[in-house]
């Protein structure tokens, strides 16, 4: 790889307002994340330069030069604001991986609302819960997922406007709206919200122990975190073609699979389609895509299908990849290594977070397994769980904490102080995950430190999944936790303690498995359901989880001091 | 159309396409490439053809590959049915 930077080169007399400048930004003054994905990739004169190729199921391509982009997108935020959208609105893209997808979250942006992405299989439950949240008033959205809208309008009144992308006015009920983007006037101009740094730019839910899932409020000065990290952990660059593989449902998707690239003036490549090695093998030769970020999930998945469907294939555009969403095993950069040429990078952060806080760089050693070292500007440690101090002994295990203050660190929990300050202690900001740091300063990931499940990448949280358990009508009460899994690190199994006149079976499990999927998401869907007779619990009745955890990952129970016996 | 091939795809259809989804489905679309049952999902498939023809499919048989259309997920369901 050549002109990369030492990690220890960035380190020195590092400041965020370097990414400031080369943006043509200042702290005080217009920031706006839609105009510099486009408008200002435009001035820079690359406007005819090709910014997206998309490429559907079925094998149609769609190619846009940053120029079009930069005119879909105001032709997208003037339609917003003719149906009154106003600023500071929020405005739910629920998509699959379509160029709307994309290209809408930039219109929102100049439109000066808020960008709410949501997981396109998503069941109605979980929308649900989401749009009442943030009180949304708009939803960009596809024939295909309307019904699930239309099941949940009655009971979200924010929501008065839907807008749907394909199939024109034909059949479209009160307050639904055709949005076909190809056919309203283009707007050449378009006087984009002056949003500063402040601004809410983008609320991305994620699910914890407790309660509901929460909203992480980012504001428009995130920009500055994703375009360093970007260039320096993605190292994208000019001439580079890039493929994310993550939804914009999810943070990663906007961050590096809208952002990320758009900034920086990169050609970026999508596919809306499932997993198949052969078929993404195909689109990474096809498209000739130079930097890869993608997952361990997907990645163990390749590894299981071997080596002969990479040799059927030219690879050899690739030069950079790197991994984000749950640890990467170190079998995972071997292989890599081995097969590719090249190692994964693994990467690690959070919907919190915004961008990228501890990386595997370019140029820098790889330790396989380790999640490497904090970003630039970051200040990152592990504490000890009790007093919250630094700890200072390399290898004993503590909490990942992070000196707030970084340019994309969320700014609150969408009406939800409280909870956002308890994210806070001792003035460190605690992801809720474990870690060592060795000798060299390395980190490496142990796991989380509440009952939240990290299953492919994305955190599911036991309580929305033992809320929508019990509303099965076999179902009196019910734990989830996660169970090891060696493809996607963690799924969700479900204990479940049947009423009076059910019996547990096959047949029950499969149909209590269906509900959870269709009601929340194919994620939440417990992989596999034991029907017990009752549920370890705290003589105040709070169920237990860790002791129905502990035995899954086989590690020991711990204090049951305060469990109750009968 | 056999037995197997109408039951699996009566049930992929059932289950797995969304209402307002008016993709033809048949035996040959891609299920899992194409976007319409994914990984995850493909769990709870599963654990359907395991209770309806009474096999058990190992999971490392149980690849995104074997699962990509009612046609492969047939010719699984009939080597597991044959072992």
């Amino acid at each position: 790889m050549t002109g990369v930077v030492s990690y220890e080169d960035r380190l020195k007399g590092f400041d965020w307002s370097l990414g400031e400048k080369e943006l043509g930004i200042t702290k005080d003054g217009p920031i706006n994340i839609g105009w510099l994905c486009t408008d200002r990739i435009c001035r820079m004169g690359l406007g005819q330069k090709t910014g997206f190729i998309w490429e559907g199921s079925e094998g149609a391509v769609r190619t846009y030069t940053f120029d079009r982009l930069r005119v879909l997108s105001n032709t997208l935020a003037r339609f917003l604001e003719k149906h009154g959208v106003a600023a500071g609105d929020r405005v739910c893209l629920f998509m699959d991986r379509v160029p709307e997808l994309y290209i809408g979250l930039i219109g929102i942006l100049k439109r000066g609302a808020i960008a709410q992405p949501l997981f396109s299989a998503f069941g109605e439950d979980s929308l649900k819960v989401r749009i009442l949240d943030a009180e949304t008033k708009a939803i960009i959205t596809q024939r295909k997922h309307i019904f699930k809208v239309r099941r949940m309008r009655d009971s979200t009144p924010s929501l008065t406007h839907v807008f749907v992308v394909d199939g024109g006015a034909e059949g479209l009920k009160p307050g639904e709206y055709p949005l076909d983007l190809e056919a309203e006037p283009p707007v050449e101009e378009y006087a984009v919200h002056p949003t500063t740094a402040e601004t809410p730019s983008i609320l991305h839910y994620t699910s914890g122990t407790t309660g509901k899932p929460k909203g992480a409020q980012h504001v428009h000065y995130s920009v500055v975190s994703q375009y360093l990290t970007t260039k320096w952990v993605l190292d994208l660059k000019p001439d580079d073609i890039y493929w994310c593989n993550a939804d914009p449902g999810w943070v990663t998707g906007t961050s590096y699979g809208i952002i990320g690239p758009w900034v920086t003036g990169t050609t970026q490549v999508v596919g809306d389609f499932g997993f198949s090695s052969d078929r993404w093998y195909e689109f990474i030769e096809k498209h000739r895509v130079t930097v890869w970020y993608s997952a361990p999930t997907a990645i163990r998945l390749l590894m299981r299908d071997g080596d002969a469907p990479v040799k059927k294939r030219d690879l050899s555009c690739l030069r950079h990849l790197c991994s984000v969403g749950e640890p990467l095993n170190a079998e995972g950069v071997i292989w890599s290594r081995e097969v590719f040429g090249l190692p994964f990078h693994d990467t690690f952060w959070q919907t919190e977070t915004g961008s990228i806080v501890i990386a595997n760089y370019p140029g820098m050693v790889i330790k396989p397994g380790s999640m490497g070292k904090p970003f630039p500007g970051i200040t990152a440690t592990v504490v000890d769980p009790k007093t919250f101090e630094p700890i200072t002994v390399p290898g004993r295990v503590g909490l990942i904490a992070l000196r707030p203050g970084w340019p994309s660190m969320m700014r609150t929990y969408w009406r939800n102080p409280t909870t956002y300050q308890s994210k806070f202690k001792n003035g460190w900001y605690l992801c809720g995950d474990r870690a060592s740091i060795d000798k060299d300063g390395y980190f490496w990931f142990v796991g989380r430190d509440d009952d939240v499940i990290n299953t492919g990448g994305h955190l599911v949280g036991p309580f929305e999944i033992e809320s929508a358990l019990i509303e099965h009508k076999s179902v009196a009460e019910s734990a989830a936790v996660a169970k090891p899994d060696h493809v996607n690190m963690e799924v969700v199994k479900a204990f479940v303690v049947l009423k009076p006149g059910f019996e547990p079976g096959d047949d029950l499990e499969l149909e209590i498995m269906n509900f959870i999927r269709k009601r929340l998401s194919p994620l939440a869907m417990p992989q596999e359901i034991e029907f017990v007779a009752k549920l370890p619990k705290t003589r105040s009745g709070k169920i237990v989880r860790r002791i129905l955890r502990a035995k899954e990952f086989g590690e020991p129970i711990g204090d049951v001091s305060t469990v109750m016996e009968d | 159309m056999d037995d197997v091939t109408k039951a699996v795809l009566d049930y992929v259809k059932r289950e797995y396409v969304e209402e307002g989804d008016d993709r033809e489905v048949d035996a040959d679309t891609r299920l899992i490439s194409g976007g319409i049952v994914d990984s995850f999902s493909m769990v709870s498939l599963k654990r359907f053809l395991e209770k309806k023809y009474q096999i058990k499919i190992p999971d490392e048989d149980a690849s995104p590959a074997a699962f990509d259309t009612v046609k492969s997920i047939v010719a699984l369901v009939a080597r597991f049915r044959g072992a």
